[in-house]
């Protein structure tokens, strides 16, 4: 997946959670649960679609490296499966 | 027959906007079925049935806006006799006891639901007649009191004086709801939807909160609970487990406060009446705020019989549900207790105001690693400041200081949940 791919995901998958939020218009270096005002149901909600889009499996314990839109953007490129499952 | 009424979903509830039924007429329904889909403060609710019967009659009609108490609907039960019919009715009244006001028109004159029923002859008096036909009332809607029946002037003039009074109070209610909408157009810009809909939940928490404030002599106790464990089982916990079954901190803390429950009863119920009512189970209202404004808590039913997963399950369930608008009526009426828990949005300990009629609010703040002495040693713990508002006419401090230390007890063993 290249990189406007995986925003595409990611962004899209935020949007039915948040749908209110113009995600080009937010502070991609930012707290994303506070630009957005997530809590952790929608944060856990993110993560599942997000497996169940693209295949990964974020550990628990990663969840603190994903803070800011752009470290989810760049944790997911790292660790995306080759192939979209 | 029962008439199926516009539910109270709330002190706070006043009316309803039917966006559509589930059921036909001729249909079949059981208790807990979903027979119609409303439009309230707290969004779109399903509202369900707790007869069951033939739906013989569907009154009111999408699109409507409905006082609490409104007849939409008439629920034949397949043995249908009149002694059955009265008394049904005037258990509905009983148990509609909780402030909601229900109207019980038992004699008099026949209510909507008889309307199908071909005109019987009528015995009346050439007074009773004519007066009847001045005032325009139907003559055969008219319980007569006379010999054999016989409607005379004083019945006549009975059903009108009653007539009358409903017209009156029904006047009234159109004018205070007029007032409150009135009220609603100055808060809010007119014709936006989101505005108003935003509004009026506003005004429905105003009016909860207010109640609360006015009518229930609070205490407030907090507690300081060391969360290592916890944390560190829920850590080991979700390591085994796959994306999709992971738990959430909040699930260990609507468990513990339902297991410290059963043994601190006294908590879980209700204040009515001026006195104190047990609740039969124990149902978790969890409060969930909504991106749009406001907040509604749906319950999570007999969480004290759940499992870990289970309550999960439910968790997601209504979290789901209450942000795209379909919860249904039970879930947002028989919380026994509130839970609200701030963490999440970082703040340390919660003051909670108790919603009428429960007992009691839980309130947690964040886990935060602080200072923390113990067995003569001074460690760094994850801390979790836990909070009860209780309705002081119902209980006493020792009770809840009971339940919190139980919630604790329960929290550093959070394996046997």
């Amino acid at each position: 997946m290249n990189e406007s791919e995986i925003r595409q995901v990611v962004v899209g998958i935020f949007s039915k959670i948040a749908p209110e939020i113009d995600y080009d218009e937010i502070d991609a270096e930012e707290d994303l649960r506070d630009e957005i005002d997530i809590d952790s149901m929608d944060f856990l909600n993110f993560i599942v679609a997000l497996n169940e889009k693209i295949g990964i499996d974020i550990p628990e314990k990663d969840y603190g490296k994903l803070v800011s839109l752009n470290d989810i953007l760049e944790y997911v490129k790292a660790n995306a499966p080759a192939k979209p499952v | 027959m029962v008439e199926f009424k516009m539910p109270s979903l709330g002190a706070d509830m006043k009316a309803g906007t039917l966006i559509e039924w589930r059921v036909g007429e001729g249909d079949y329904v059981e208790k807990g079925d979903v027979i119609a889909e409303v439009e309230t403060e707290k969004g779109a609710i399903e509202i369900e049935v707790f007869e069951e019967g033939q739906v013989t009659k569907l009154i009111s009609k999408p699109g409507e806006s409905l006082p609490v108490g409104t007849v939409m609907a008439v629920i034949g039960s397949g043995v249908d006799s009149e002694a059955e019919a009265i008394s049904k009715r005037d258990r509905e009244t009983v148990v509609a006891a909780d402030g909601v006001k229900t109207e019980h028109k038992g004699n008099g004159y026949k209510t909507a639901e008889t309307e199908d029923i071909p005109k019987r002859r009528v015995r009346s008096s050439p007074l009773a007649r004519r007066l009847a036909e001045e005032y325009g009332i139907d003559i055969s809607e008219v319980q007569g009191s006379g010999p054999n029946q016989a409607v005379q002037k004083a019945d006549v003039e009975r059903v009108y004086r009653e007539r009358m009074k409903e017209r009156e109070e029904a006047k009234k209610e159109a004018d205070k709801d007029r007032e409150e909408e009135k009220y609603a157009e100055k808060a809010a810009p007119a014709g936006q939807q989101v505005d108003e809909k935003k509004d009026s939940m506003r005004h429905a928490i105003a009016a909860a909160m207010s109640r609360s404030n006015r009518e229930i002599p609070h205490y407030y106790l907090q507690k300081q609970i060391n969360f290592e464990r916890a944390q560190q089982w829920l850590i080991e916990e979700n390591k085994r487990r796959s994306v999709q079954d992971r738990l959430l901190q909040p699930v260990l803390l609507v468990k513990a406060v339902a297991q410290a429950l059963t043994d601190v009863p006294a908590l879980n119920g209700f204040w009515i009446n001026d006195r104190y009512q047990p609740g039969e189970s124990i149902h978790i209202g969890f409060a969930i705020s909504l991106r749009t404004g406001g907040l509604v808590i749906p319950a999570i039913h007999d969480a004290d019989l759940k499992s870990i997963d289970e309550i999960m399950q439910s968790m997601k369930d209504l979290s789901d549900r209450a942000r795209t608008g379909k919860l249904r009526s039970s879930e947002l009426t028989d919380a026994t207790i509130t839970i609200t828990n701030l963490g999440d949005r970082g703040v340390d300990l919660v003051h909670g105001v108790i919603y009428p009629p429960q007992l009691a609010l839980v309130g947690f703040g964040r886990v935060e690693e602080r200072p923390w002495a113990e067995n003569g040693m001074l460690g760094i713990k994850p801390i979790l400041t836990t909070t009860l508002a209780a309705d002081h006419r119902a209980t006493d401090g020792r009770q809840g200081a009971q339940f919190l230390e139980k919630l604790n007890q329960y929290l550093q063993e959070v394996e046997l949940l």
